[in-house]
């Protein structure tokens, strides 16, 4: 066996590892290691946008990675992404169908009113952005009290189990491209398995997207709806909720519900254009895990742009593929951000030397 | 930490990927060959492109060494390190150029030219010399294709006509088998000439950029340059005109680091290759003082760390005046 | 006579297209828009050869197809039917056959393009030396110390002050920009050279001086050239044949002074008795 001899590096990462862990913990004395229940459910949103950006459904994980990542949601969506490269694939399911969507929250701009109603559900966009100081001191009975005057004077069946598409009315119009079409198309492309080649198809945009970072997306969403663009969206239906994951029974083959996954969808209709001789609809179309508005509708703006950019050559860069999808995984540019911390010391010599060759040559040039 | 039971960390599908994405790199000298790069658990640019080379490539029994800079105690470098050991049961590791069979290298190649039976991979930020003057993929992939690189050389011409010499510090764009030019990674020019005729196959890998690209054995690797404007690689001579040795083993061959001394505030250079050095120092050296050195090294080295001051002592134990009058004290010594 | 190209029937049309759009579009029926259909017939059966040393002239007013003709024969836009072929040493070239690679090889080495607008030919984003460089380099030459004494050369044959080798095009005059594009497409000595509308635009004393310098080129280096252009001013003085166009049509085809004196068409007719 080779003989390593270890000298500053190794200990130097372990007091580091201690010292990171030492500062989660500085207020031990007055208050309690945060469980997963609590990121999961207080931290709602944030939870759902590292599961969204990890890329696998696993909610107490993803918990878990807030937890051990101090609340970085770059490093706790990086734990999650790790984790899934050593997860086997055991089935791959068809496309879910969100027209099954157990719906949470199911909002129109483009109609007044729809089929099922406009069912605005949990949301901040109509809050006042003011505090609310009495949630400095909450006890905990106060916050039991809120959690059972939910459960309380419940009528479960005044709402319906799902709720149609409007994009479906739309379609039935003939304002949209119709469905058959699109069920034809080939396999979805998967970006965990091939690699990136552009051109590229629909699908491996959206899935790049989909684990998008959201900050990112946002940016280069904000550039086309800003001004950059003329994509004039209209939102035709956002909804959030819980999707059945279908799969074959092992020996009947009857499809089968084995869980469900918490899916934000968001469908955007943008300006019409010529499709085999008649002018419609051209459709936007943003999904992630969690519930994650702003995401889903930054991917449909963005699906919409890139659309345009691959059949036009792009006009702005929210329309350019390679320059949306290449710089929109927070992983990979978080990374590279960081690893500018590392030692470059080599290069920096290289570099040192190239200036003092040339500064020298200057000067030669100037006593001459 | 937890890891997943498989050798090597990655499932059999993805480092059977990397085999056959390497082995078309191989047989395409300089080509990047795109792959489904997966993401480890450490930082896209951390070296996770080399990480999965060696993860795919190494096996029980076999030997690594693993440099950052040329060290192999690095952070980054003992970090992979302990990965790599943890994910593949059986490997031995080593510091010795000499023992490895394999040797992942961030920034450096070994002084110590290597042999047929081992096997470098380099640790590549950015894989694609063109890209500082095409933005697009797409269109790259028609420069290489058809061995374009006159943008490059305007590049190259622009900065003479300017500088009176080529700037390009590290990342020295250089022509594999007289078609496809690379990016050897950030390796200094200074280790650019060993590329050519390498005696050991070399293999690039971007986790980030997701492609692995080779320098197979005994193959050309021309930097590119003019007739009339060579390729140079960095200067250790001082102003007298005498080149630079190591501080340490008082070597005048190899490529030198330059540090601030923290006590005289002077230059001092040292070789970057840790292992050169020491092989170096052990010629100076009979082997049984070397080997007393060595021990009185590690025990000095213990002892240290056996009485480094925890935090709530750190004062009082490194004589720091406490008081006004001990300041006083010590100004008047 | 050496003959250098040799095009047949070399055709461009843009749109879905139909039986009808050559019969019911040209001359006669003053449109290149094809009436049942609506695509444009940009050129249509257009055949000539061009022999060493020679200089063609393709006249036309806008929307003549004359551009469209020779963007295709520099690979530029891709025709619809027709062939041409390019003889140079030896070797006789199927342009409209070449593989994307083999064609850029020719562009690069053997052809020659001087552009109307000088953004189409110039990199704008490196020095005027800088572009003659690119074009050396493209053709494998890589000796510094020529390079630079090359483009020193060429922008002097250029009449381009060789002290501003170093600026970049957007701080030339247009008619200096030209110049450059000239000397770029010159370095490495095409025996093929293509120059759109090169004059247009540029003041009457700048344009003579171009056109004096074409003309030393043909002489000194006995380059075949052709020269589209809408100004018969400049077909007098460079052509030695000319092919007039009308609607994507060859209305008219011969020596150039025949042409001048003694137009056939009653189109050719107009053109040589509106000339100021």
């Amino acid at each position: 066996m080779g003989y390593v001899a270890i000298k500053g590096g190794s200990h130097a990462i372990e007091g580091s590892k201690i010292a990171f862990d030492h500062l989660r913990t500085k207020k031990s004395d007055s208050s309690a290691p945060l469980d997963t229940d609590t990121i999961e459910h207080q931290l709602r949103l944030l939870h759902s946008r590292v599961i969204s950006e990890g890329g696998i459904y696993h909610p107490r994980l993803a918990s878990l990675a807030i937890k051990q990542a101090q609340g970085d949601t770059l490093e706790a969506s990086f734990i999650l992404r790790a984790h899934r490269s050593t997860v086997p694939r055991l089935a791959e399911t068809d496309a879910l169908d969100t027209s099954n969507m157990r719906v949470t929250r199911r909002i129109s701009s483009a109609f007044k009113d729809i089929p099922g109603g406009q069912m605005l559900g949990a949301t901040t966009d109509y809050h006042l952005r003011l505090f609310r100081m009495d949630l400095l001191n909450e006890s905990p009975e106060q916050f039991q009290a809120i959690s059972k005057s939910w459960m309380e004077d419940l009528n479960l069946d005044s709402i319906p189990d799902t709720f149609p598409k409007v994009v479906e009315a739309l379609r039935n119009e003939g304002l949209l491209a119709p469905l058959e079409k699109q069920k034809n198309q080939p396999k979805p492309f998967d970006i965990t398995r091939e690699p990136l080649v552009f051109p590229l198809p629909r699908s491996a945009a959206l899935s790049t997207l989909a684990r998008g970072e959201q900050g990112g997306l946002l940016a280069m969403a904000y550039t086309n709806m800003r001004g950059y663009g003329d994509i004039h969206p209209t939102v035709a239906e956002l909804r959030v909720g819980y999707v059945p994951v279908m799969m074959p029974h092992p020996i009947t083959g009857k499809p089968m519900e084995i869980g469900e996954v918490e899916v934000t969808e968001c469908e955007v209709v943008a300006m019409y254009e010529q499709q085999d001789g008649t002018p419609v609809f051209t459709l936007g179309y943003g999904a992630c895990f969690g519930n994650n508005e702003v995401k889903a509708i930054s991917m449909a703006i963005l699906d919409r742009a890139l659309q345009q950019g691959m059949k036009h050559g792009p006009s702005n860069p929210s329309e350019d593929p390679e320059f949306v999808l290449m710089h929109v995984d927070g992983i990979d540019s978080m990374g590279f951000c960081t690893h500018y911390k590392m030692p470059h010391y080599v290069t920096f010599q290289s570099d040192m030397d190239r200036l003092r060759a040339t500064q020298e040559k200057q000067s030669m040039e100037e006593t001459l | 930490m937890s890891a997943n039971e498989q050798f090597g960390f990655l499932d059999e599908y993805a480092k059977k990927e990397i085999r056959r994405t390497t082995l078309k790199a191989v047989a395409i000298p300089g080509y990047q060959v795109p792959y489904s790069s997966r993401e480890m658990p450490m930082g896209r640019g951390f070296g996770t492109g080399g990480l999965q080379l060696t993860l795919a490539l190494i096996g029980h029994g076999e030997t690594l060494k693993v440099i950052d800079q040329g060290a192999d105690d690095s952070v980054n470098a003992v970090n992979l390190r302990d990965f790599i050991e943890m994910t593949c049961p059986g490997i031995n590791t080593t510091t010795l150029t000499d023992e490895a069979d394999l040797i992942q290298s961030r920034h450096r190649i070994p002084e110590k030219p290597l042999r047929e039976d081992q096997l470098l991979v380099l640790q590549v930020p950015y894989p694609d010399p063109l890209v500082v003057v095409e933005a697009s993929e797409d269109k790259r992939k028609v420069l290489h294709g058809e061995a374009d690189y006159s943008r490059l050389l305007v590049k190259l011409y622009e900065d003479i006509v300017k500088f009176k010499e080529i700037t390009i510090s590290h990342r020295y764009p250089t022509r594999i088998n007289d078609h496809y030019v690379i990016d050897p990674s950030p390796i200094p020019r200074w280790d650019v000439p060993k590329l050519h005729n390498s005696k050991a196959l070399v293999l690039l890998g971007a986790g980030r950029e997701k492609k692995i690209y080779a320098v197979p054995p005994y193959t050309r690797a021309i930097p590119l340059a003019f007739q009339d404007v060579p390729f140079r690689v960095e200067n250790f001579y001082d102003a007298k005109g005498n080149r630079r040795t190591c501080q340490r083993c008082n070597c005048d061959t190899s490529f030198l680091d330059e540090y601030i001394d923290s006590e005289s505030g002077n230059k001092i250079y040292r070789c970057s290759d840790a292992d050169w050095c020491e092989e170096q120092l052990s010629k100076n050296v009979s082997e049984k003082q070397l080997h007393e050195k060595v021990m009185l090294d590690e025990q000095a080295y213990d002892r240290q760390v056996e009485t480094a001051p925890s935090s709530e002592n750190a004062y009082q134990a490194l004589d720091v005046p406490q008081s006004a009058d001990e300041i006083q004290g010590v100004i008047n010594a | 006579m050496h003959k250098v190209l040799e095009v047949s029937g070399l055709s461009k049309r843009y749109g879905e297209g139909c039986p009808s759009c050559f019969e019911k579009t040209g001359p006669e029926f003053d449109t290149n828009i094809c009436p049942d259909c609506g695509s444009v017939v940009a050129a249509h059966n257009l055949s000539f050869d061009l022999y060493q040393g020679e200089i063609l002239g393709i006249m036309g007013e806008s929307g003549s197809g004359k551009s469209t003709a020779v963007k295709c024969l520099f690979f530029d836009q891709e025709p619809t039917g027709g062939s041409a072929t390019f003889y140079d040493q030896d070797q006789a070239y199927p342009l409209f056959s070449l593989n994307k690679a083999q064609q850029r090889r020719l562009s690069n080495h053997r052809f020659g393009m001087v552009y109307q607008n000088p953004h189409l030919g110039l990199n704008f984003d490196i020095s005027a030396g800088g572009n003659i460089a690119e074009r050396l380099l493209m053709s494998g030459v890589d000796h510094y110390g020529d390079i630079r004494q090359r483009a020193i050369d060429l922008l002097s044959r250029t009449e381009v002050l060789t002290q501003r080798i170093d600026e970049l095009p957007k701080n030339f005059s247009g008619g200096m920009q030209q110049r450059v594009q000239i000397a770029k497409a010159l370095a490495t000595n095409p025996p093929l050279l293509f120059l759109d509308e090169v004059t247009t635009g540029l003041d009457l004393s700048v344009q003579a001086a171009i056109l004096d310098l074409i003309l030393e080129i043909q002489h000194q280096e006995k380059t075949s050239m052709i020269v589209v252009t809408h100004d018969l001013g400049v077909i007098r003085l460079l052509a030695d044949r000319t092919l007039v166009m009308k609607y994507g049509r060859v209305i008219e085809s011969g020596l150039t002074d025949q042409i001048l004196e003694d137009p056939q068409h009653a189109y050719t007719q107009r053109l040589v008795a509106s000339a100021l």
